[in-house]
């Protein structure tokens, strides 16, 4: 620790090595994203593992990053949505009308993106269970639903 | 606030005995609600995901041994089919987001009665193995929630494993909650039935200060059951064994549900479970 307290955390983000100096110790790997790296895609809406709109990769596993802390992202991998390979579900998204007000629009790409890679032509049942852990106040999730399958190519 | 990152397992007992006061933090999902909420600031937190052997597992004399840093999602993956129950109550945690991060360890850390891997725990009669750098001792996880969320681990101890027989006939977990996914459980219910011994054993969930044990329907049902011919169980005896159950609850009254209601499921569940594993036996 030093002075005024903190600690340095090292870390790769979306390929990129980072290292910062005077992170709190208490901090989520979200608000160092957010706030120390400048990466504004993970959003910040309950910081208690409900809604999903912080929805990151970390060593390849979804995960909530409010519920990561900083200091265990140490010599971790993180892919951002900024960074993940989500061309495809990204533009479902668009075409499907899965997009209203996009607050919780990043999280489910990840997510969805998690999916898809775990299961390439998921059904209705699976798609609602994998995205449980995501909340979206505008679209009523119909519209997500249809995206989903629409990057599985399916729809 | 100080971080403490161990590298190694004897490294993390010597943290914890030289700061008895410190947290550990395995997967974060209570850890990290509290901190971010502000309603818990720990002095310092001791960061256990370095630790390789915590997320190992193995056999270990006809048991199964699981580190306490086995996320859910691996217990479903790798333990679904020797671990039936305990993989069925995995399934109802949070999100793939939640089960991906969080661990045993830590619901038996947390104590917490609505934990949902601690009712499949108790019917199938696991213990907990706590470590510190004096050494290392096993508690039945019977004796090892004293309160609500309260445990019997010692300020210098950790939770390196725990250990469980791999199911030696059916089991079952069903939970009610107010919707399918990401609830906390109004209350919920663990069976496990051991032909071969012919011992059934049962958890209770969410009702009560800590999770239960169900021993006068576990008694009955032992008594009762044709373990020679399977004949099935007569509504009479699902109903008895039901109602044992609900007794052996002791619920409250709070925002998910009310005393009454959890008597009442409870009784609903302990039958349902006993005829589904029953019929599998
Ligand atoms: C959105 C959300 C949904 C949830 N849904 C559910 C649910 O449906 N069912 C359920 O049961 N729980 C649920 N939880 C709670 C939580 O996910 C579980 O209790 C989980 O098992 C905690 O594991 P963890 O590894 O994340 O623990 P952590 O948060 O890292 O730790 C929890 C506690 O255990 C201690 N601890 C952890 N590991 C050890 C160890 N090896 N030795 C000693 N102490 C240790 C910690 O100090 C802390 O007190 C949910 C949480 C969130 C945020
Ligand atoms: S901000 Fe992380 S889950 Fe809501
Ligand atoms: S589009 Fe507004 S919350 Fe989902």
């Amino acid at each position: 620790m030093g002075v005024g307290g903190g600690m340095k955390v090292s870390c790769v983000v979306n390929g990129k090595a980072r290292a910062v100096d005077g992170v709190w110790e208490g901090e989520s790997l979200l608000y160092m994203l957010r706030e120390r790296f400048g990466l504004y895609g993970s959003k910040n809406a309950c910081e208690q593992g409900e809604c999903g709109s912080c929805s990151v990769y970390l060593d390849g596993t979804l995960v909530c990053a409010c519920l990561v802390q900083a200091g265990q992202a140490n010599g971790r991998s993180v892919v951002t949505v900024e960074g993940l390979d989500g061309g495809t579900v990204q533009q479902a998204f668009v075409e499907a009308g899965a997009v209203q007000c996009g607050f919780c629009t990043p999280g489910l790409v990840v997510a969805a993106h998690d999916l898809l890679e775990r299961m390439p032509h998921p059904t209705d049942a699976q798609i609602r269970e994998a995205l449980a852990g995501n909340i979206c106040r505008c679209t009523g999730y119909a519209k997500i639903l249809d995206a989903v399958h629409r990057a599985a190519g399916s729809g | 606030m100080q971080f403490l990152q161990p590298a190694t397992w004897s490294e993390a007992l010597a943290m914890k005995a030289a700061n008895p006061e410190a947290t550990p933090i395995a997967g974060g999902t209570d850890v990290m609600v509290e901190i971010n909420l502000d309603h818990r600031r720990p002095t310092s937190i001791l960061d256990l995901t370095r630790i390789r052997e915590l997320g190992e597992w193995g056999p270990v004399d006809g048991m199964l041994r699981i580190g306490a840093g086995v996320t859910y999602t691996r217990l479903i993956d790798e333990l679904g089919d020797r671990l039936p129950g305990l993989a069925m109550a995995s399934r109802t945690v949070g999100s793939p987001q939640i089960r991906n991060r969080g661990t045993v360890g830590g619901n038996l850390g947390t104590a917490s009665p609505a934990g949902d891997a601690l009712p499949p725990l108790l019917a199938s009669d696991a213990w907990v193995e706590l470590a510190s750098k004096a050494g290392t001792r096993h508690v039945s996880v019977r004796e090892f929630f004293t309160g609500p969320k309260r445990n019997a681990m010692r300020k210098d101890e950790l939770i390196a494993a725990f250990l469980v027989q791999p199911a030696p006939g059916p089991q079952q977990f069903s939970k009610v909650g107010t919707r399918n996914a990401m609830v906390i459980a109004v209350c919920s219910f663990a069976l496990s039935i051991d032909p071969g011994h012919r011992r059934v054993g049962t958890g209770i969930g969410s009702a009560g200060p800590t999770p239960l044990r169900a021993v006068a329907a576990e008694n009955f049902i032992q008594g009762e059951l044709d373990w020679e011919g399977r004949r099935p169980v007569s509504g009479a005896t699902l109903n008895r064994f039901g109602k044992l159950v609900a007794e052996a609850a002791k619920p409250i009254d709070d925002v998910r549900g009310t005393a009454a209601y959890r008597r009442h499921a409870l009784a609903v569940l302990a039958r349902r479970c006993l005829s589904w594993a029953w019929g599998a036996a």
